[in-house]
């Protein structure tokens, strides 16, 4: 469980760092390294140089308006979730990241990471997905802002190229009137869910995102479904599958349950 | 006189170093620069020939020292290493040797082993090791191992490593005779051990002295030392085995002498350098040591009162690719499943088999948590059929009290007589009962109900075979500083033994509790040792112990008595200071005796004075008496006669989701009873850990094999121990203490026994809140997740629809 060799680099700014990314094919960015690392003490991954973020200024932040709110590439998970300023302009970003492990991982995890890394089983990349959010980028040509509904190709792929860095990502406020839930079940408390549900309804408008249920992070639009019919709806739009901890069955019967029980906490009052 | 320790919750003395981080491990040793680091190559295939192994590519490595396969051992090294237990109905007992030869027979068996720089290095030129194999078809799992058209080993017909049988009476007629019976058929999954501290071992050959030193992360340190000794063709006298701390044990560093084990000593020797070699964590799931897996068929005949007239147990045991430590799992299953109860006629057969996969040493509880499972599920089973309470039917058939020693008429794991020695299983039901709140549950579960939520309720009885033998030594020696010092050969991996070993001199000899100071597992203080397992320390090395302190109170008495020119009988000794009774001015410390217990020709301080040629002694006697030896100190050993019988009920109250089929434990509630108690607060730890780790075993943990023979969940993220958020945050104990006849302390062991009826209790219970009836669901699998339960759930309903 040591990692094969690699070269390691940390730069002091944007350019540098862009720069060593473009120089090597095979380098990689690290930032909290709660996936990464261990990756690599597995020898599952064994990059040619690690591009350590952790030294570039002025990304650590978390920025609230009423727009809804920024974090930085090196806010970590404990920052946003401490946050109160955030979990007022967006509760979601609260209720979800307290699923997100343990507390040590989440003082070293960076949630931009954590989107980048792009986990179906991880909270934050369908949260950004279920509110509409987007991440920046800076690359060697520039940069640009990827919608989140772009952001996810593949089973922990996300549409970045190798040498671009996510430098933040944004979770639109939530809208006067509308109203989020998150609920989950794992094994073990902070592990990954088997399957986790997020909802957000705004007006007549409902949508669910799963997490740990589709290969991809993935959204379901439940707008107008009956409550008894929810969970089956969104069943047809998901595809769980088995694996050594939950059958696809079990796991579709937590899509029912949870599924009901988010959009009953978003439009009820109990 | 002072108040005694024994009984009493001393905090331990270990607990201010090993929460503070400065506990010092394996790993922790030799951690200077010129140290080399080991890596292993290990098979990925479960069963393979082994065609050829190129290891040229790894000779240039930069910082490579030596890269050894099969073809470089010599001597005894190349011999398989050693079947530790051997035993009559072990027909077939086969064990793997340090490095594979020709075949391999699990992944993660070691084929090729690297000395490096460090462990990087190490690891890489792993890597560049090229093996080719020819594929075997692998054995995986009891069935396929059952089936037997393919084998592990070619010359073992059957995959049948032995059958054994032991029987007391004719259980057929029994059965036949038996106004109602019942079949059971059940399963128990593979676990593990799994301490935070892997495995691990450093050596350094010092040829200025000829001698090599060992520190190994090991429950016993004498059987290492011999068989290092043994292997690199060493005297014993050449070989120091040091137990350094020891981060968790729980049986599998009981096995021995793990490859690596050997090899680091070798590689020590043959290199001039300090080699370390640690274990991680993947390492540790494909290579260490697994337990549970068992099959298990269970015919039972009983009468209306549900009273065991016929008990019938065949079982499979799962012993994966090699049997290094005997049969001693599946025999404790097979004697142990009677728990307290008393069948008229009980008979036991037991195949044990190989499979393609991880060996089977003992975890903690070696094969009791199974017997309980299967004894308790048909107590379950039977209370179900007749509409019965379960405790009813459990007292029905417990052995009474005035019933002890109470021979069950079978042989014991020791090969001694099953007898247990005493016990008040009455005492402990109407205990367990009040505790989990028995009676009132009915009220309870229907308020839950009420609320739409369903609970249940379990019980589960042991009965556990701790403290077996052969022996254990210990060494008390007084200090002439007044500083004792104590030593037993077995080795400690948490348990407190610093602090029960120093109650127990503190009592005997009456020095002060801090002035005691415990070695254990250092094979140059007490070469003479057994090790830690079977729950035996306390009783074991506690006895050897109390006995040793005696003998050095005797000593320092008579030492006194002439000091002080007194009798003997006239003295006592209280914090350290021998003094008259009734008049304490005639008094002499402890430390002073043992400076006059060792004659002098030279001062070498001011107390020493005391013992020199012209200060003391009758000069018409020889300064050292006829019979006796200098120093103030005492040695003793313990030997008994057999194994003493603690016992326990646990009882649980669960709630199961109707919904997501989730668990949820409520309440949970332990008596025990390990005799007298030494430490309660040290038994109480025990029992919290061992809950934890049942938990674990009964709800979450199990080995994932899939049909090519790959461990599917090798890591912690897919292994699930439970953390303290799954561990139910209160245990109710209540302790029960039948003295045992068969030590000078009447102790009973209690390391194990926490863990012991996790799998009976959880699926007692769960099976009670699912609705517990001779048609209900049934649970015969252990252990169970939510994912199981739903499907259970699903099967259940299509069945009664
Ligand atoms: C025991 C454990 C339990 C966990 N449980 C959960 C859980 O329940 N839910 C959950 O969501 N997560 C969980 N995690 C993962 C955790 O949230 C990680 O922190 C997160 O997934 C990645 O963030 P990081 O900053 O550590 O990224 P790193 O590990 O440093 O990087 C992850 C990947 O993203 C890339 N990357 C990171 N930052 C950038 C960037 N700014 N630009 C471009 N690429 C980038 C890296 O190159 C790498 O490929 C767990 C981790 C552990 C160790």
């Amino acid at each position: 469980m040591k990692p094969a060799p690699f070269d390691y680099v940390r730069p002091g700014s944007l350019d540098d760092a862009l720069a060593a990314l473009s120089g090597d094919p095979g380098a990689k960015v690290l930032a909290g390294g709660q996936s990464l690392v261990p990756l690599l003490s597995m020898r599952l991954a064994a990059p040619s140089t690690l591009v350590d973020i952790n030294g570039l200024p002025g990304l650590d932040s978390v920025e609230v308006t009423d727009d809804g709110v920024r974090v930085g590439a090196l806010a970590r998970h404990a920052d946003v979730l401490a946050h109160d300023e955030a979990a007022r302009v967006q509760p979601l970003l609260r209720l979800a990241l307290s699923h997100v492990a343990h507390a040590t991982i989440r003082n070293r995890g960076t949630t931009v990471g954590s989107i980048v890394h792009a986990d179906a089983a991880a909270e934050m990349p369908v949260v950004l997905r279920l509110l509409g959010g987007s991440v920046d980028v800076a690359g060697p040509g520039g940069a640009r802002t990827v919608p989140a509904d772009e952001l996810y190709v593949g089973p922990l792929e996300s549409s970045l190229a190798h040498d671009e860095i996510a430098t933040s990502a944004f979770f639109p406020a939530l809208a006067p009137g509308a109203r989020v839930a998150f609920a989950e079940i794992a094994r073990r408390h902070g592990d990954y869910a088997l399957v986790g549900a997020a909802a957000l309804v705004d007006g007549d408008t409902v949508r669910v995102g799963f997490v740990s249920v589709n290969d991809v992070p993935t959204v379901v639009d439940l707008t107008g479904v009956a409550t008894e019919d929810l969970g089956d709806a969104a069943l047809a739009q998901l595809d769980p599958t088995d694996d050594i901890h939950a059958t696809a069955a079990y796991r579709a019967q937590l899509v029912r349950v949870l599924t009901a029980r988010v959009v009953r906490e978003a439009t009820t009052d109990e | 006189m002072t108040t005694k320790l024994m009984g009493t919750g001393v905090q331990r003395v270990e607990d201010q170093r090993l929460l503070r981080g400065h506990g010092r491990y394996a790993d922790d040793v030799a951690v200077d620069a010129s140290t080399l680091h080991c890596a292993v190559l290990r098979s990925p295939h479960a069963h393979a020939r082994i065609v050829d192994i190129d290891v040229a590519d790894v000779l240039d490595v930069d910082g490579v020292h030596a890269v050894w396969t099969y073809d470089d051992l010599t001597g005894p090294m190349a011999e398989p290493l050693p079947l530790l237990i051997p035993h009559p109905a072990l027909t077939h007992g086969r064990t793997q040797y340090a490095l594979a030869k020709d075949e391999v027979n699990y992944v993660g068996e070691a084929i090729a082993f690297v000395v490096a720089d460090d462990r990087y290095v190490a690891e890489d030129a792993v890597g560049r090791i090229r093996v080719s194999y020819d594929l075997l078809p692998p054995v995986v799992g009891i069935e396929a191992a059952r089936a037997a058209d393919r084998l592990v080993h070619d010359d073992v017909p059957g995959n049948v490593g032995a059958r054994m049988e032991q029987s007391t009476g004719d259980v057929e007629a029994a059965l036949a005779a038996s106004p109602r019976r019942l079949t059971l058929d059940l399963d128990v999954e593979r676990s593990a051990c799994m301490p935070l501290e892997g495995r691990g071992t450093v050596a350094r050959w010092d040829p200025d002295i000829d001698r090599l030193q060992v520190w190994s992360s090991t429950q016993t340190a004498t059987g290492v030392r011999a068989v290092v000794a043994v292997k690199l063709g060493l005297d014993l006298r050449q070989v120091d085995v040091i137990t350094p701390d020891v981060g968790g044990g729980f049986g599998v560093k009981i096995n021995h002498p793990w490859p690596e084990e050997l090899l680091v000593p070798l590689a020590a020797r043959t290199l001039g350098r300090t080699v370390k070699f640690t274990e991680d964590r993947r390492e540790h799931f494909i290579s260490s040591a697994h337990e549970r897996g068992q099959v298990q068929h269970i015919e039972v005949g009983f009468d209306d009162d549900g009273r065991l007239l016929a008990l019938d147990v065949m079982f499979w045991h799962d012993h994966g690719a090699y049997s290094p430590y005997g049969l001693i799992v599946p025999i404790i299953t097979s004697t142990q499943l009677l728990g307290p109860y008393k069948p008229e006629v009980y008979r036991v057969v037991f195949e044990s088999l190989y499979t393609n996969t991880v060996m089977v040493t003992p975890y903690r509880g070696a094969g009791r948590p199974q017997g309980c499972y299967a004894m308790e599920r048909a107590m379950d089973a039977i209370a179900a059929e007749l509409g019965k309470d379960r405790t009813e039917v459990r007292a029905a058939n417990f052995i009474q009290p005035d019933e002890f020693p109470f021979e069950q008429g079978l042989v014991f794991q020791d090969g001694r007589e099953l007898t247990y020695d005493s016990g008040d299983y009455p005492a402990s039901l109407e205990k367990i009962k009040a505790l989990i709140g028995w009676d009132d549950f009915p009220a309870y579960r229907a308020e839950m109900a009420a609320q739409g939520r369903r609970v249940g309720i379990g019980l589960a009885c042991y009965v556990e075979g701790t403290g077996v033998g052969p022996y254990e030594g210990a060494h008390v020696h007084v200090e002439t500083s007044g500083k004792v010092k104590v030593a037993t050969g077995l080795t400690t991996q948490g348990q407190g033994h610093a602090t029960v070993f120093a109650q127990l001199v503190a009592d005997e000899l009456g020095c002060r509790f801090e002035d005691v100071e415990v070695v254990t597992g250092d094979t140059r203080r007490m070469p003479y040792a057994v090790g830690t397992f079977a729950s035996r320390a306390a009783v074991m090395s506690g006895s050897a112990i109390h006995l040793a302190a005696r003998k050095a109170k005797q000593k320092a008495l008579k030492i006194a008595a002439e000091a002080l020119e007194a009798s003997p009988d006239d003295l006592q000794i209280v914090d350290g200071v021998v003094s008259v009774k009734g008049s304490p001015g005639s008094a002499i410390d402890l430390g002073t005796v043992a400076v006059l217990s060792n004659p002098l020709r030279y001062a070498f301080d001011e107390a020493s004075k005391a013992a020199t040629q012209f200060t003391v002694g009758d000069a018409s006697k020889p300064p050292v008496a006829e019979d006796e030896e200098p120093g103030l100190e005492g040695t003793d050993f313990y030997s008994p006669e057999r194994s003493t019988f603690a016992s326990g009920m646990h009882a649980v109250i669960v709630e199961t989701d109707p919904l997501t089929a989730e668990i949820t434990v409520l309440k949970y509630a332990v008596v025990h009873d390990c005799g007298k108690l030494i430490n309660p607060t040290i038994v109480e730890g025990q029992i919290h850990g061992g809950v934890a780790q049942g938990v674990g075993g009964a709800l979450y943990e199990r080995m994932v094999y899939d049909e090519s023979g790959q461990l599917l969940n090798a890591s912690f993220m897919d292994f699930l121990m439970p953390y303290v958020t799954e561990v139910p945050d209160g245990i109710d104990i209540d302790h029960l203490e039948t003295p045992s006849p068969l030590n000078p302390l009447g102790i009973k062991g209690a390391g194990e026994a926490g863990v012991i009826p996790s799998a009976a209790v959880f699926a007692s219970a769960i099976e009670d809140a699912e609705g517990l009836t001779s048609t209900g669901l049934a649970i015969t699998a252990m252990p169970i997740s939510p994912s199981d339960l739903f499907h259970l759930r699903l099967a259940h309903a299509e069945e009664t629809s």
